[in-house]
């Protein structure tokens, strides 16, 4: 039970990140941003890069893969997100162009990597910690073992990502709420129209989003290999659904309630599993109807669907 | 004449004689069965985005429906195919009832909430726990009632009773009352359109035409798995095909099925990863150039598109 839980919070922490890149997207744009999960493999993908070339611990791919995803989604979003603004149904038709999106990054993945299973030898990760330690304080080098809490132990990759999540959750907190820019981005997710009346730079303040959105989804991917076990060209798909409950589950446009989100599906995820294994594939879908249904904002949310 | 049976003579009339005939002709049977299931699943797609507004992301949730309500009855009951598969349409209605309180969201939502909720009719049937009734991962393997002729005729059948709806859809004041709800909901219901019972007919009415498609696909093919009959694919290509046409139009979905359908046929088989990047680029294409179909082409010089 108490595995459970602290493995749930462990897990949800990290949910939490793959959410909110998600979140901030939709949030900012109102655009559904159907190749997240792909972002996310990517991510991993720079990952296995870090190792299989460098040899060196995959949490150097984190501050990497968030300085390319950043310049790529603010390069994505001059190419497709204004052109897209201008028509019909924007929010509708973005669902078809990202999932064309998510196509074309499978597509290419899978030409230049092949289908087959990949992961990460979970020791890798963190080495950094302990040659350091090693340096400075001395002792002993060797593999990080499983990290204690409350007497039970569990596998160092799961705390890293979590702490690495809190950190980063942290961030976007710190940048929506006490930069500038944080503060534009909030006047635009609240009123797009009166934003753009008050003289806000919209489509600045959107690739900002948008580009620190995919940023942390392909931080979120760097770990995934460690928490999903592996990760394949068509890992994408699955990822964006739960990256939805997750999202869906915590509110829209609130970093805080993504965490919440995040915390309350991780628990949920442990708790089925350990109780009744074989429906727990059922669950994301399920918590995310019922939230849908009862709750449309989300746990945190204030109502902001007309009609 | 009348605009609808002009629809109907023009329209439906030659592409029923096509596909019924064809297989006479062409010998890639399961090709031609395709495109009338793709045909089907086109128009349903086309039934509710076209003139509702709801993008059913989770549309083949309706099809595996359809195909499991088929294969319970031929595996437990020994029913007869045909009888089998409107019970598969009857399940599919079903199951859109109790999926109707989704149509309260607006949206992304909707769409996103659609998708879950195929995904999760997925998780249930290929649930281990339930073997004894639906055979769980395993699959499903239905000799007995095995006979592809048939089938094909059958969705012929269907494929015509879909687009005689939409025929029906395109020139009945039904039809005209659910586009206003679509452009405007407040204003329709302000002008006696009962908004509520107007979107469920629509919605029930799409999840049937799935349903059937998903119980003669099943009586096609006799031998499948969850994954088969709920891949996401079945979706999104009736999406994609009825979009590329353009929707709520009769012609637009017709048009994008073939084409479409016609070029992954031409390259898909032998490359699949190539054909996805091609796919891809198509669809993005397709949304910041023509948002509203190949039709656009010819409605913006003007000409009247059916």
């Amino acid at each position: 039970m108490t595995y459970a839980l602290v493995a749930g919070v462990l897990f949800g922490l990290y949910f939490s990140l793959v959410g909110i890149g998600l979140n901030l997207v939709f949030g900012v744009m109102r655009i559904v941003n159907l190749a997240h999960g792909d972002i996310l493999m990517l991510g991993a993908f720079i990952a296995l890069g870090v190792v299989g070339i460098a040899g060196i611990d995959p949490l150097f791919a984190v501050p990497l893969a968030f300085v390319v995803f950043v310049l790529a989604g603010v390069l994505l979003y001059w190419v497709l997100v204004p052109r897209l603004q201008g028509s019909a149904n924007p929010e509708m038709l973005s669902i078809i162009l990202f999932f064309g999106l998510s196509q074309v990054i499978e597509a290419v993945t899978t030409i230049f990597a092949g289908t087959s299973e990949r992961s990460i030898q979970s020791r890798l990760l963190g080495t950094v910690f302990t040659t350091i330690k090693v340096k400075w304080f001395g002792g002993k080098a060797g593999g990080a073992g499983p990290i204690q809490i409350f007497g039970q132990g569990f596998p160092a990759p799961w705390v890293i990502a979590a702490i690495t999540s809190l950190i980063a959750i942290g961030l976007v907190y710190l940048y929506l709420y006490h930069t500038r820019l944080g503060t534009l981005t909030r006047a635009v997710m609240s009123r797009r129209d009166e934003a753009l009346a008050t003289g806000i730079d919209v489509d600045r303040v959107s690739a900002a989003a948008f580009g620190i959105g995919l940023g942390i989804a392909a931080v979120a991917g760097v770990f995934a290999p460690f928490m999903f076990g592996s990760v394949t060209p068509a890992f994408g798909a699955d990822a964006t659904v739960t990256s939805f409950a997750i999202v869906v589950l915590g509110s829209l446009g609130n970093p805080l309630g993504t965490a919440l989100g995040g915390v309350v599906y991780g628990l949920c995820y442990m708790l089925v599993q350990t109780y009744l294994s074989s429906w727990a594939d059922l669950l994301p879908y399920v918590l995310l109807i019922v939230i849908l249904l009862l709750r449309p904002s989300g746990l945190l949310g204030r109502r902001v669907r007309v009609a | 004449m009348h605009n609808a049976s002009k629809h109907l003579l023009f329209i439906l009339a030659p592409l029923v004689v096509v596909f019924a005939l064809l297989p006479g002709v062409y010998q890639n049977h399961l090709l031609l069965f395709n495109f009338v299931i793709f045909l089907i699943l086109a128009q349903g797609v086309n039934i509710i985005y076209g003139f509702t507004g709801y993008l059913p992301f989770g549309y083949v949730g309706f099809f595996g429906a359809g195909a499991y309500g088929f294969a319970i009855m031929v595996m437990h009951l020994q029913t007869p195919a045909p009888l089998a598969v409107l019970v598969g349409g009857g399940v599919a209605v079903l199951l859109g009832l109790l999926l109707t309180p989704l149509l309260r969201l607006s949206g992304a939502y909707f769409a996103i909430a659609n998708l879950a909720a195929s995904l999760a009719v997925l998780h249930f049937v290929a649930n281990p726990a339930l073997e004894g009734i639906t055979k769980g991962p395993y699959g499903v393997s239905l000799t007995g009632t095995f006979n592809p002729t048939h089938a094909y005729y059958a969705a012929v059948v269907v494929m015509a009773l879909t687009v005689g709806a939409v025929v029906y859809l395109k020139n009945s004041p039904f039809g005209l009352a659910l586009q206003a709800v679509r452009e405007d909901a407040v204003s329709a219901s302000m002008a006696g359109v009962n908004i509520i019972k107007m979107r469920v007919i629509a919605w029930l009415a799409s999840a049937l035409v799935a349903g059937l498609a998903g119980g003669i696909y099943a009586w096609y093919v006799s031998v499948f798995y969850p994954d088969n009959v709920f891949s996401g694919e079945f979706s999104i290509f009736a999406i994609v095909f009825a979009l590329f046409g353009g929707v709520a139009t009769i012609t637009g979905p017709i048009v994008g099925v073939l084409i479409l359908y016609g070029i992954y046929n031409l390259i898909g088989f032998t490359t699949p990863q190539y054909f996805q990047l091609i796919y891809g680029l198509l669809i993005m294409g397709l949304v910041l150039f023509l948002p509203a179909g190949l039709v656009s082409l010819a409605t913006r010089r003007g000409w009247h598109v059916p």
